[in-house]
């Protein structure tokens, strides 16, 4: 295939960036999206250009590193990650956008990749269970009915590559931080922390400066994972059960 | 110039901590003898951890929850995404939970006879003891281990073993137990006891009086290179799989902070034991960047075959059964399609060579679900493989519900690593290596779910208690600064390397040495070797390292975020540690686990190993680039699980 | 560190749902009871003037009234003092628009903002009108039928009212079912009947509302 590449471009995060346009030939539609943008890099790299930047490591769909907007989608047309995608979603011909997540909380460091910082610093405002080393009981002395443990794992999915915050035209973080919530403050083992848990990751994502949730829909539309919009409300519940609680 | 090949066997290397007793008695013993350090004196120590996978995520988070200092490492964006996060099947534990015989020594004897005897038993045995643990941790977390209806927790097998004891949590392990290691850390960050250094790329290892005093790190995002200083030095970086350019490892998977280790003075053990993982999907053609598994668990359900006639180019579908070729169930009834890594993978490789492999370039055999489709239906394969089968869909473009997947052996795993004794510390004093990164304890070929196991065990219960005897017995020795003459030079001769990098602007891309190099060892290092063979690539390799320093292309500048820069940097170590492996390939004339040696089989085609010669773990120590090492070797003592050929039929 | 619920996006959120859905039951009450105007003058004039006696002898003439109004005075200003620093957030944190933009989301989720606008201009013309009488020539108070009849004669008068309850409709859509979400009752099982509900209320208040000018305009209430 044949394909017209669009690829925002960007020295630093000081310096303004403007959309390059590259012609690329010879693409396999069994080329993975990346494996295509490598081939541009190999191309760029030969005629003294610098290659265009971007996140990736591990080309399975786990790690969360890739994050492009392809002709306006997070992660592009597919459900899936940008390592995932393959060049047989697209035609002989077609012009392809390449953008970097937007958001504010998440400041461009170079071409296509950002700083997803934003996002350890909510984790570690809460996102975890208190249980150092060596204290634990045996596995089996909590049993989890299995519901909850479905429903814990299907919010632990997050992968934390940030396509709900560049896919929300308000930039908000509350699916990734709504997963986490749910993941661990469904189960017994996180309940001792489950107010202060949910109250202080909410303070930290907005003291990061992530939008307010409008509930568009657009951060569950493009999760690789599939974590649903229901689980923001599911947060809403635990914030406001936080805020009865703590008040009291 | 000398030849590599012609090495010196030096002094033996002996593991002066392990304990003698009994084997179920030394981790205790060894915990007792470890000296302490007073929780009041922990944060005066500070501790460098590089790399935040299970083991060194596990790692920081225990040592600052345990009072220590810790300024940790990742190159990663974020310590979330270290490549643990992509072990997908499951962790072992000899919990004993299906009530199926399992226990602590089944589990112990069960990874030795795995290792194809090339372990430490002491070492193997304190692994099972802690896999204990290492659930208990785990749960306590919020792991979502899967669940039966209960409430308890499910296990599944795994290959090489015929007891239950794999905990998971769908395809999805690794990253469940990653996310709980990250977690950890991510309180002891927020609470003061972890320095995160995100984006900083480990690029030597400062030693100061023969002892590792801290690191040399650039910053990815500005460029900038600094020192970094500790009382003590632990590297959890992961293995060296990508020396083969393809394979599972994530992409910027690297070498170069153990590479550096070893220059400095680390032994380096096993080079060659890397284990090529049977169940991978096949390549597509030369654009291929990287290699994807599909969890071993596929082969609990999964029958794989080849047609019976060469050159059977029918659709998998109109060959009729007894055309077909179930080979690993013809050739090892006991453990059919459940036999280990090593032998799995090569059987395919046999019967690849023999004409009967299917797909593109005839590089595949199938693995077919349609018999477990008929006996658990459709819903049951689906619930239990449904995200493999989705992501098989997803790069190949073909529906494994309803044609058999095609599956290939690929690099996944490095067994060899940084020689450590039984403390985890390598030979040079204060430098600790842990998880993928030491030779450790899977011998010659690691068995499932035992890699995430190790890691948390190293991470979570062994490092943070040895390193104590270490810290207590070495205190504060004067202190060291960016003026030291030691660090001075270690920096210089970094921004060297960097700055020569960008300087011979020649016409060759990192990526097209990598992949060179990459091919080279796989040809002739990888899943078959030959003295022929591997003495070719000793001979093409220095030749690669000189075309390297004189065509390498990297653009741009070093005081920037520079990717080509990064690359080429790692490829400078994997030109160097390439060349070791091929040595220690060459040197093993046996066969063993994942190194097979084509003039070490049996007169069926079985690896043949050689005790008498080659019981001993290789630990190696480096002279000068391209001068032959001094061979250490370490004797291996089996008292409990007599070596015996590993018999899978 | 608790907040205050107007520290925080999830509290200012709560707000706006509480004081949304009280101006949604206002609305409901609202309809209905102009409904009442299919019934003659006579029925529409004495709802009028109930609404100004409800709660005697309890209460003093217009007093419960006027509760209603501050209420709703409330409830008006905390939505739109909300959702306006809530907009001003939401705008901050996507300063850089994607160069290739893609229509999103529903037309009623995407029209929150100035649909929310247009209602809150509306509710000032309205109460100028119909209220008050101010921007009304020929207002007589205490005649709310002749007003009403009078109001829909106008071409302009029926373009703004129905415009209005349009963006109402809309708006009511997409914020029921959001306020739903907002106060933590929306899981996946319930979610579809909290968006029939929502497109429900959304319906029969639009066409319980537009029925007014369309019978003034077709003559059947004169």
């Amino acid at each position: 295939m044949k394909l017209t590449l669009r690829v925002w471009r960007q020295r630093n995060a000081e310096e303004p960036g403007a959309m390059a346009t590259y012609e690329v030939d010879g693409i396999s539609a069994d080329m993975s999206f990346l494996e295509m943008l490598d081939t541009l890099n190999e191309e760029l790299t030969l005629a003294g250009d610098e290659p265009v930047a971007f996140d990736h490591d591990c080309r399975e769909g786990i790690c969360g590193a890739c994050s492009l907007v392809i002709n306006g989608d997070a992660h592009g047309p597919e459900r899936t990650t940008t390592c995932q995608l393959h060049m047989r979603s697209f035609a002989d011909g077609d012009t392809i956008d390449i953008e970097p997540w937007r958001a504010s909380a998440f400041p461009v460091i170079k071409d296509l990749v950002v700083d997803r910082s934003s996002f350890d610093r909510i984790i570690q405002s809460g996102g975890y269970i208190s249980a150092a080393t060596g204290t634990a009981p045996d596995a089996h002395a909590t049993p989890v009915p299995k519901p909850d443990a479905d429903f814990a794992f299907e919010h632990a999915e997050c992968i934390g590559c940030g396509a709900c915050v560049a896919a929300c035209p308000n930039g908000s973080a509350m699916l990734f931080t709504s997963a986490k919530v749910n993941h661990l403050n469904v189960l017994p083992q996180g309940a001792p922390e489950r107010e202060t848990r949910v109250l202080d990751m909410v303070a930290q994502m907005d003291d990061e400066g992530f939008g307010g949730c409008t509930l568009t829909g657009e951060c569950a539309t493009a999760c690789p994972k599939g974590i649903p919009l229901p689980s923001i409300a599911a947060m809403n519940r635990e914030w406001l059960r936080a805020t009865r609680k703590v008040r009291r | 110039m000398p030849d590599y090949t012609q090495y010196r066997t030096g002094e033996p290397a002996v593991d002066t901590k392990a304990p003698a007793g009994p084997v179920a008695d030394r981790w205790d013993t060894r915990r007792f003898q470890a000296k302490l350090v007073n929780p009041a004196n922990r944060r005066k120590h500070t501790v460098i951890v590089v790399g935040t996978g299970l083991a060194g995520g596990a790692a920081g988070a225990t040592l600052a929850e345990q009072g220590y200092h810790v300024v940790q490492f990742c190159f990663q964006d974020s310590p979330r995404r270290a490549h643990s996060v992509a072990a997908q099947g499951g962790i072992n534990a000899a919990k004993n939970y299906r009530n199926d015989g399992d226990s602590i020594h089944r589990l112990f004897y069960d990874t030795v006879k795995g290792g194809d005897f090339r372990a430490r038993e002491s070492n193997v045995h304190r692994l099972a003891q802690i896999s204990v643990e290492i659930i208990d941790q785990c749960v306590a977390q919020g792991v979502p281990f899967a669940r039966e209806y209960g409430g308890l927790l499910d296990n599944r097998s795994f290959g090489g073993v015929q007891v239950s004891r794999t905990f998971y949590a769908r395809g999805q392990t690794g990253q469940q137990l990653l996310l709980g290691a990250y977690q950890a850390l991510s309180r002891q960050i927020a609470a003061g006891g972890v320095e995160l250094h995100a984006r900083t790329e480990m690029l030597d290892l400062i030693v100061v009086d023969g002892k590792a005093r801290g690191i040399v790190a650039r910053d990815l995002v500005t460029g900038k290179i600094d020192s970094y200083f500790a009382d003590a030095v632990v590297l959890a970086t992961g293995g060296y799989g990508n020396v083969f350019y393809l394979s599972t490892n994530a992409m910027n998977s690297n070498a170069t902070a153990v590479w550096r280790a070893h220059r400095r003075g680390a032994y380096f053990a096993n080079p060659c034991f890397t284990q090529i993982h049977p169940t991978c999907i096949p390549r597509t053609g030369d654009h291929q960047s990287k290699l994807t598994l599909m969890s071993e668990s596929l082969r609990n359900d999964g029958r794989i075959w080849v047609p019976r006639a060469k050159g059977d180019d029918r659709p998998a579908n109109q060959i009729p059964e007894d055309e077909r070729d179930y080979y690993l169930e013809r050739l090892y009834p006991a453990f059919g399609n459940l036999v280990p890594r090593d032998i799995a993978s090569r059987a395919a490789k046999n019967v690849c060579d023999e004409g009967r492999g299917v797909g593109p370039g005839g590089q595949g055999v199938y693995l077919d679900f349609a018999e477990a489709i008929g006996r658990m239906g459709r819903k049951a394969v689906e619930a239990k493989y449904g995200n493999l089968f989705d992501m098989y869909q997803r790069i190949t473009d073909e529906d494994p519900y309803t044609v058999p997947m095609r599956i290939y052996p690929a690099v996944h795993y490095t067994m060899g690593g940084l020689w450590v004794d039984y403390d985890l510390q390598t030979t040079i004093p204060g430098l600790f290596a842990i998880g993928e990164a030491n030779f450790s304890d899977h011998g010659a070929n690691r068995l499932g779910a035992s890699a995430l196991m190790q890691g948390l065990a190293d991470g979570y219960f062994v490092l943070p208690a040895t390193i104590n005897d270490y810290l207590a017995r070495n205190p504060h020795t004067g202190t060291v600064d960016a003026q030291h003459p030691a660090v001075a030079e270690t920096v210089a001769e970094t921004e060297d390397r960097i700055n020569l990098l960008l300087s011979v602007d020649g016409d060759r891309t990192p990526d097209s040495f990598h992949r060179e190099i990459g091919e080279l060892m796989w040809e002739y290092c990888g899943m078959a070797r030959t003295e022929d063979g591997l003495r070719t690539a000793l001979a093409r390799i220095p030749e690669i390292r000189e075309e390297f320093w004189r065509r390498i292309k990297v653009p741009g500048t070093g005081e920037q975020f520079n990717q080509s820069l990064e690359k080429a940097n790692r490829i400078v170590d994997y030109l160097e540690l390439a060349e070791l492996m091929c040595l220690d390939a060459l040197h093993r004339a046996e066969s063993c686990g994942g190194h097979f040696r084509a003039e070490s089989q049996t007169p069926d085609g079985e690896a043949e190993r050689r005790d008498e010669e080659f019981s001993y773990a290789a630990a190696w120590e480096f002279t000068a680039t391209g001068a032959a090492p001094v061979l250490h070797k370490e004797d291996l003592v089996f008292e409990y699980v007599h070596p015996t050929q590993r018999s899978y039929a | 560190m608790t907040r205050t619920l107007w520290d925080s996006t999830v509290g200012k959120k709560t707000i706006m749902a509480v004081s949304g859905l009280i101006m949604l039951g206002y609305l409901v009450a609202h309809m209905a009871g102009n409904l009442k105007i299919f019934f003659g003058p006579g029925e529409f004039d004495g709802y009028a003037h109930w609404l100004r006696t409800m709660g005697e002898p309890i209460l003093h003439y217009e007093w419960a009234l006027w509760i209603v109004r501050v209420g709703l005075v409330a409830a008006v200003v905390l939505h739109g003092v909300s959702a306006y620093q809530l907009s001003r957030r939401d705008i901050r944190a996507r300063p850089a628009k994607y160069v290739h933009r893609k229509p999103r989301a529903s037309y009623a989720t995407r029209t929150m903002r100035w649909g929310g606008i247009i209602l809150a201009l509306f509710i000032v013309w309205h109460v100028l009108d119909l209220t008050t009488g101010t921007v009304h020539t020929g207002f007589e108070a205490g005649h709310p039928y002749r007003n009403v009849i009078d109001t829909f004669s106008t071409w302009y008068g029926n373009a703004i009212y129905i415009t209005a309850v349009l963006a109402m409709g809309l708006h009511v859509q997409h914020g029921f079912w959001s306020a739903a979400q907002t106060l933590g009752v929306g899981n996946a099982t319930r979610d579809r009947i909290l968006k029939t509900l929502a497109n429900l209320l959304a319906a029969v208040l639009t066409l319980g509302f537009i029925s007014v000018p369309v019978a003034v305009m077709t003559g059947v209430v004169s």
